[in-house]
């Protein structure tokens, strides 16, 4: 198991380093440059070249060959814009925000607890609503429970995630006045923060009023991002327990003359698990992502959010600093997907 | 060859009816796909027919006594800001979307077929260049790569294209590699090889065959994925662009102004849905038909 997570860890890099060569050249393409659009465009030239200078945009992208002939140290070819990164990276340090100078990784933390929060929300709705939808359509097969259920299921995944934010924004905070239509808290509320979850954060401070009014906050961007993972839940629930329930020792079980039940949730369920969780992970990889358009109309204030703005602010390690990292997390929840197979199922070995 | 003796050659009689035949026998009774048939076929038959029934010139259209008019026998559904007629712009908005989802996906077709015959029957540092440049466009979930390279590239409809062309390279890319790996191993090809067949040849008789029924597949349900992209782009702007009738983009004016006009972000949201639950429908059905193993799942 270890040998296979450190092999699984090390095929890793590679594609790292790729997609990080990928976003910094993605982002230095980018039409318009930090400096003019930081000190507007009719700023002196002196001035954006000075700008130009300390942030290090005057240097070669990737080599710099000019520097290294001229002083005639090879290293010097590293003197350039994405070696910086990278050297930086390796030390931790994504570098500031051009415009606001936070340091990325600060924002990051924020800014990660903030689409966590959602996304575990959002997975919690999927997986509470969809799996037993599954089960009973797998286990009701052909009434009418399993086609309403699954051309619901078929629904959450042809709807606009977007389009569907806006309706619910619509009914629940403009004509019912039920729900909050957008951001994490009610302003005058504010939380001490722990973990960046807000709900979570406080409960263990004991002030039940702000959990309320957080979670309040919750629910509809919850409700939005979870409608695909719930519909990709159904539909694999489904199919795995078809498959399972067709097995020979599901037969030997209801021939033992266990409950209907007990067959079920100990024979069947139990087996059909592990394509499941397959999905259920990456399900929540790609959602903490995916995040961006529900976090677009909520105004929630996380990564996918962020990184939307900072490409329209051309905020150059901002967008490599939260594209990046969502690469990383679905790399690494991925990894984590394969590693829970072996909980569930004993059988697999990894070599 | 002419010495083949005339009886082994089989007499059309005896053969039954071919996979294709009994591939459309099963679909045409499967109830979902012919319903997703008929979803499909309606966007498609209106698309073509709207310049003919409704012509219509976004950037000329205006009519500020209309604006915000609310759904009405006239305007079955209502008017935007300017006062323009939504039906009209929904039934344009299919011709862009289905455009753009279509050519998106058979160019990421095409470009994904190639790349994956080339990566496993080339093999060698071709493949693991090729595998490599896949893996690194996977490692972005969802629209994110589409985003940022429409930010690099500008954003207007045919970079939305073609960013969400690339994202979709890698699914064709895997399923072509893997039936090649499969296939090259089996004995009719290494028959076909030492009967001197060129590799062109084998490609062509014998990959893109077997790899057929999974691209068609996969070709069916991701027009639905990216015509919700297409949706996605124009909504966070970076898209179609004004005055162009798109549905993502239409939501997007809709949201600005749904206290007053819901049915401005509402019905391009319906077309949008529609559309997408009709290749999904259709996606499925084919797979049904196509793979009875997959059945149900």
């Amino acid at each position: 198991m270890t040998a296979y997570l450190l092999r699984r860890l090390l095929g890793l890099v590679p594609v790292l380093v790729g997609v990080t060569l990928l976003i910094f050249f993605l982002t230095r393409v980018i039409p318009g440059d930090p400096a003019t659009a930081m000190l507007g465009q009719r700023a002196a030239p002196n001035l954006v070249q000075r700008l130009r200078t300390d942030l290090g945009l005057d240097r070669p992208l990737f080599l710099n060959l000019p520097k290294a002939r001229e002083t005639g140290v090879w290293t010097d070819v590293l003197d350039s814009q994405y070696f910086s990164y990278m050297s930086g990276l390796l030390r931790l340090d994504l570098g500031r925000s051009i415009y606001t100078l936070i340091p990325i990784a600060e924002s990051l933390r924020h800014r990660f607890a903030a689409t966590f929060e959602l996304t575990l929300a959002a997975m919690v709705f999927a997986v509470a609503v969809g799996l037993p939808a599954g089960v009973l359509a797998a286990t009701r097969r052909g009434t009418f429970a399993d086609t309403a259920i699954m051309l619901l299921a078929l629904s959450g995944v042809s709807f606009p995630v977007f389009w569907l934010a806006i309706i619910m924004i619509y009914v629940f905070s403009v004509t019912l006045g039920w729900l909050p239509p957008s951001g994490r808290l009610s302003i005058g509320m504010s939380v001490d923060q722990v973990t960046g979850m807000y709900v979570l954060d406080s409960l263990l401070r004991g002030r039940l009023d702000v959990a309320i009014d957080a979670a309040r906050h919750l629910v509809m961007p919850a409700l939005a991002l979870g409608t695909i993972p719930l519909a990709i839940v159904v539909r694999m629930t489904r199919s795995a327990m078809l498959d399972v329930l067709g097995q020979d020792y599901v037969r030997t079980a209801r021939s033992k003359g266990l409950s209907e039940r007990r067959v079920v949730r100990v024979h069947a369920l139990r087996n059909a698990l592990l394509p499941v969780v397959t999905v259920i992970g990456l399900s929540f990889g790609s959602l903490l992502s995916g995040a961006l358009l529900t976090e677009t109309v909520f105004s929630w204030p996380g990564i996918g959010r962020w990184v939307y703005d900072a490409i329209a602010a051309r905020d150059y390690p901002v967008i490599q600093g939260g594209v990046l990292f969502v690469a990383v997390m679905f790399a690494v929840v991925n990894l984590l997907v394969d590693m829970t197979y072996a909980l569930i199922d004993p059988r697999i070995q990894y070599s | 060859m002419s010495d083949v003796p005339a009886a082994v050659t089989v007499a059309p009689s005896v053969r039954g009816r071919s996979l294709a035949a009994d591939a459309f026998r099963r679909f045409f009774k499967h109830p979902t796909g012919l319903v997703g048939l008929f979803i499909v076929g309606f966007f498609v038959v209106i698309s073509l027919l709207a310049p003919v029934l409704k012509p219509y010139d976004a950037a000329r259209d205006r009519d500020l006594r209309a604006r915000l008019a609310p759904p009405s026998a006239e305007r079955w559904f209502g008017a935007d800001e300017l006062g323009r007629d939504q039906f009209t712009r929904v039934w344009h908005g299919g011709r862009i979307s289905l455009r753009v989802g279509l050519l998106a996906v058979a160019f990421a077709a095409v470009t994904g077929t190639v790349l994956g015959l080339a990566s496993g029957y080339v093999g060698g540092w071709l493949d693991t260049f090729i595998v490599w440049l896949m893996d690194i466009v996977l490692a972005f979930p969802g629209v994110l790569l589409a985003i940022v390279i429409v930010a690099t590239l500008g954003p207007n409809l045919t970079n939305a294209l073609i960013a969400i062309a690339v994202t979709q390279v890698p699914l064709y890319t895997r399923i072509v590699r893997s039936v090649v790996l499969s296939v090259r191993e089996t004995e009719f090809v290494q028959a076909a090889k030492a009967l001197g067949s060129n590799s062109l040849g084998v490609v062509f008789k014998h990959v893109l065959p077997n790899s057929l029924s999974p691209l068609i597949v996969q070709l069916t349900l991701s027009i639905g994925t990216a015509i919700l992209d297409v949706a996605a782009l124009g909504f966070l702007g970076l898209g179609a662009q004004p005055p162009q009738p798109e549905w993502g983009l239409m939501i997007r004016d809709g949201f600005t102004q749904f206290l007053r006009a819901p049915w401005m972000s509402i019905f391009p949201g319906i077309a949008i849905f529609l559309s997408v639950v009709g290749f999904n429908l259709l996606g499925d059905a084919i797979r049904d038909v196509l793979d009875p193993r997959l059945r149900d799942a």
